[in-house]
């Protein structure tokens, strides 16, 4: 069994580090975990987007081409990356930023206004985290659990209130995809 | 009447071997003032030298010393990995003017202004000696060579580089000597400089650079005197002697 | 330690560490700057030396001083870079010192592009440098791999007195996998005092050097050189085979990042009834070629086909081991495209159309 979600937007969004909090779940399961980034001139100010493998068995391909999830932070992540999820694959758009869907009938999608539910917990910074929340509630490729004892290993040592902050912008997203009608229509 | 008493022998850190350096080249000369420097402070035992292209490629069968041989040019990489990781030896570069001054520009910059605690002895003899006569960094202007047949135009070759006077305008603290050994007073003078070059470093104080004007009679075309004249007054004239920078005497600003 | 996640540049400078390694001398140079920038902070906590030198050319020659010093000793780049390093590697190869060189390729030729590639096998395997030297090079597929390969890189130049060459395209840097460190073992500290230039205090001098203009004593030092590149095809060769066993009618041959992509198609295509496996080499000088020779001239093998993030390169070496006794085919992206499973598999279905392949 082997579980693919490729995370995509601006550089400074976060994007390379929701995927690796999603891997360090993975791996916290015992899974096998790959994260591949996108790298170089285009990390700078342009599209970021990494991808991330979780499998019960040896990683192969690192390449991915036909990501089984993708979770669009930004518009032309959207349009670039919504074309490639399998059939019957999950797409996740950050609707606070983008204002449309993909017009593909065979997958499933699901919109988490991501900036405004960070926005509205003064937290901006994290719409990552609210991405990470939804995307983890919604597609099970770690368990909750998983994913919010590494979020207590990475967040925990940090000065102040952080992890107290992190963890409620990822419940927030963890809600908007459980089903919130004011957050998801999907 | 008494035993005859030794006046003037053989310095341990020569060793006996016969010169192939040609009649009137002066690195014989100052090979000796190196030589003569490490047995003073009694560092032989734990100098390491390296060798460079060029006629001095050689040196290593002269050094009775620890020697590494260099790629043209690197010599200053080489002593660089050497000082890093054995901080307490004592290490030197002894590279000619094609080697340091043309092909090894970047490696004498950077471990200068690193302040690597090394030390170069630069033989600048304005001419490439082991290739047979072709033109230097350090080749005078109208000076005739293989590759400048019509001497060299400073219009198209730029005018000899003064790597002492060079090295001297970086902001790291360093000693920085130019000297010549052409008549036996500017000898004297020439191992003063080696041997504070050698105190210096250590002393742990500086990076530490002597470059030394020496004459190459075959490729230069002359006799061993012309060449003493013609080093006195084209060379000397040029590249002017002295102390360009010192770790004792802050830059003014 | 329980397993770490991490970026396969900084695994590889965390197993520079591991392995002992004192002295780092480097130049940035995208996709491996994390290496050095590891480094920059990890060296001086293990009294370790880190010099950012001013090129490549520097770098690899300040290896050759530490290295004749008797330190452990090492270096990174990407391809030009390695281009620069090629006249170290001669050098140190001419006066047998370890060292090891990790090249985190990208795509060429000239500046290229940063991302992956395969195109420096040639360079690799032939010797980037002049004269009549070999490295012997390692070629990692995952990033635990990449560890424990490059410890093993410092073991083998110390036993070969050679410099030893990793080469990982961009992927194996810049991809994040877990990684364990718990089962390395550091190999031992080599004596050199026979020969390391340390001082020369109650011992005669050591001179190291690479000058010998006598013709009879260098053709006996090219005979030395030569006998130590035979005793690794004795001794180092590494490999692996996947779905050979029974044997394959469509026999891939790949490494590095490519040969899991292989492994991807081959699982795929496994599902599907079809009779295809994988040759790895992992040690790609010396080259696996008896191994190959012996699965691949297997009668049930009726096809060769090698993948490459190149245009051709190691298929030079396979093209050698099979003697012509198999049809060999070709399959390469570049210019930083790494193949996806299912471009392999529409390949390896061309060849399987004869009927051969099909267990159904």
């Amino acid at each position: 069994m082997q579980r693919e979600v490729t995370f995509a937007g601006f550089g400074g969004q976060g994007i390379m580090t929701a995927g690796k909090l999603l891997a360090l779940a993975g791996m916290a399961e015992g899974k096998e975990v790959c994260w591949i980034p996108s790298y170089g001139p285009e990390m700078r100010g342009g599209t970021a987007y990494c991808t991330v493998v979780v499998a019960d068995r040896l990683i192969g391909s690192p390449i991915v081409n036909d990501p089984e999830n993708v979770f669009a932070f930004n518009r032309p992540s959207l349009d670039k990356f919504a074309p490639r999820v399998r059939t019957g694959g999950l797409l996740l758009i950050n609707s606070s930023l983008i204002d449309v869907r993909s017009p593909r009938q065979d997958i499933s999608q699901v919109l988490v206004p991501c900036n405004d539910l960070a926005n509205q917990l003064k937290n901006g910074r994290s719409i990552n985290i609210v991405g990470l929340g939804a995307f983890v509630a919604r597609s099970g490729m770690v368990s909750l659990e998983a994913q919010r004892s590494v979020l207590h290993k990475e967040f925990g040592k940090k000065k102040g209130d952080v992890l107290t902050a992190t963890l409620e912008v990822f419940e927030a997203g963890v809600r908007a995809a459980q089903g919130d009608k004011e957050a998801v229509r999907g | 009447m008494s035993a005859p008493t030794t006046i003037f022998r053989r310095p341990e850190a020569l060793r006996d071997a016969f010169t192939h350096y040609c009649p009137g080249c002066t690195h014989g000369i100052i090979h000796r003032l190196v030589a003569e420097t490490l047995d003073e402070l009694g560092l032989r035992e734990r100098t390491i030298g390296i060798a460079p292209v060029g006629c001095s490629v050689l040196c290593y069968n002269y050094f009775n010393c620890d020697m590494q041989e260099a790629a043209h040019g690197r010599a200053p990489a080489l002593a660089t990995g050497v000082k890093r990781v054995l901080p307490d030896r004592i290490v030197f570069t002894y590279q000619g003017d094609g080697d340091l001054a043309s092909i090894g520009t970047a490696e004498i910059i950077h471990a200068a202004n690193r302040g690597e605690k090394f030390t170069t002895i630069f033989v600048n003899n304005a001419i490439y000696g082991m290739t047979g006569g072709q033109m230097a960094p350090t080749t005078m202007p109208n000076q005739v060579t293989t590759t400048c047949p019509r001497g060299r135009d400073v219009n198209t070759a730029g005018w000899p580089i003064p790597v002492a006077d060079v090295l001297a305008q970086l902001r790291t603290p360093a000693y920085i000597e130019r000297v010549a050994v052409h008549t036996p007073r500017y000898t004297v003078q020439a191992k003063r400089a080696i041997r504070q070059a050698f105190q210096y470093q250590a002393e742990n104080r500086c990076y530490s650079f002597v470059e030394v004007l020496s004459t190459c009679p075959t490729n230069w075309g002359k006799t061993p005197n012309e060449s003493v004249q013609w080093l006195e007054d084209v060379m000397v004239p040029y590249f002017k002697l002295g102390l360009k920078k010192s770790p004792d005497r802050p830059p003014v600003e | 330690m329980p397993k770490k996640l991490m970026k396969g540049n900084e695994a590889i400078g965390e197993a520079a560490i591991v392995a002992g390694a004192q002295a780092y001398f480097c130049y940035p140079i995208t996709p491996q700057t994390e290496i050095a920038e590891y480094l920059a902070k990890r060296m001086p906590e293990v009294g370790g030396v880190f010099v950012q030198a001013e090129s490549e050319l520097a770098a690899s020659q300040m290896i050759f001083g530490a290295a004749a010093a008797g330190a452990r000793v090492f270096t990174t780049s990407s391809s030009p870079g390695i281009s620069l390093m090629g006249e170290a590697m001669s050098y140190i190869t001419a006066a047998e010192l370890p060292a090891v060189f990790i090249n985190i390729i990208r795509c060429g030729p000239g500046l290229g592009g940063i991302l992956p590639s395969q195109g420096d096998y040639l360079q690799a395997v032939k010797g980037a440098g002049h004269g009549d030297y070999k490295l012997l090079v390692l070629a990692p597929s995952t990033i635990q791999e990449a560890v424990d390969l490059t410890i093993e890189a410092f073991r083998l130049a110390d036993k070969y007195l050679n410099p030893v060459m990793l080469i990982g395209d961009g992927l194996i840097g810049q991809m994040m996998e877990p990684v364990d460190f718990e089962s390395c073992v550091k190999p031992p500290r080599l004596d050199c005092s026979a020969w390391a230039t340390t001082g020369c205090a109650g011992r005669e001098p050591h001179i190291v050097k690479t000058l010998f203009l006598d013709p009879n004593v260098l053709e006996e030092r090219n005979r030395r050189l030569k006998a130590k590149y035979e005793r690794m095809a004795r001794e180092e060769i590494r490999f692996e085979t996947y779905g050979c066993d029974p044997p394959p009618d469509l026999l891939f041959a790949a490494y590095g990042t490519t040969a899991r992509v292989v492994r991807t198609a081959v699982d795929r295509l496994r599902e599907e009834g079809a009779s295809v496996g994988l040759f790895r080499p992992i040690s790609v000088f010396p080259f696996p070629d008896d191994a190959l020779r012996q699965v691949a001239h297997q009668p049930q093998v009726h096809n060769v086909l090698v993948v490459e993030m190149s245009m051709g390169q190691m298929l030079e070496d396979v093209q050698s081991a099979l003697q012509g006794r198999r049809p060999l085919h070709f399959y390469g992206r570049g210019g930083g495209n790494v193949p996806a499973p299912e471009e392999l598999i529409d390949e390896a279905k061309k060849l399987l159309g004869n009927g051969h392949g099909g267990k159904k």
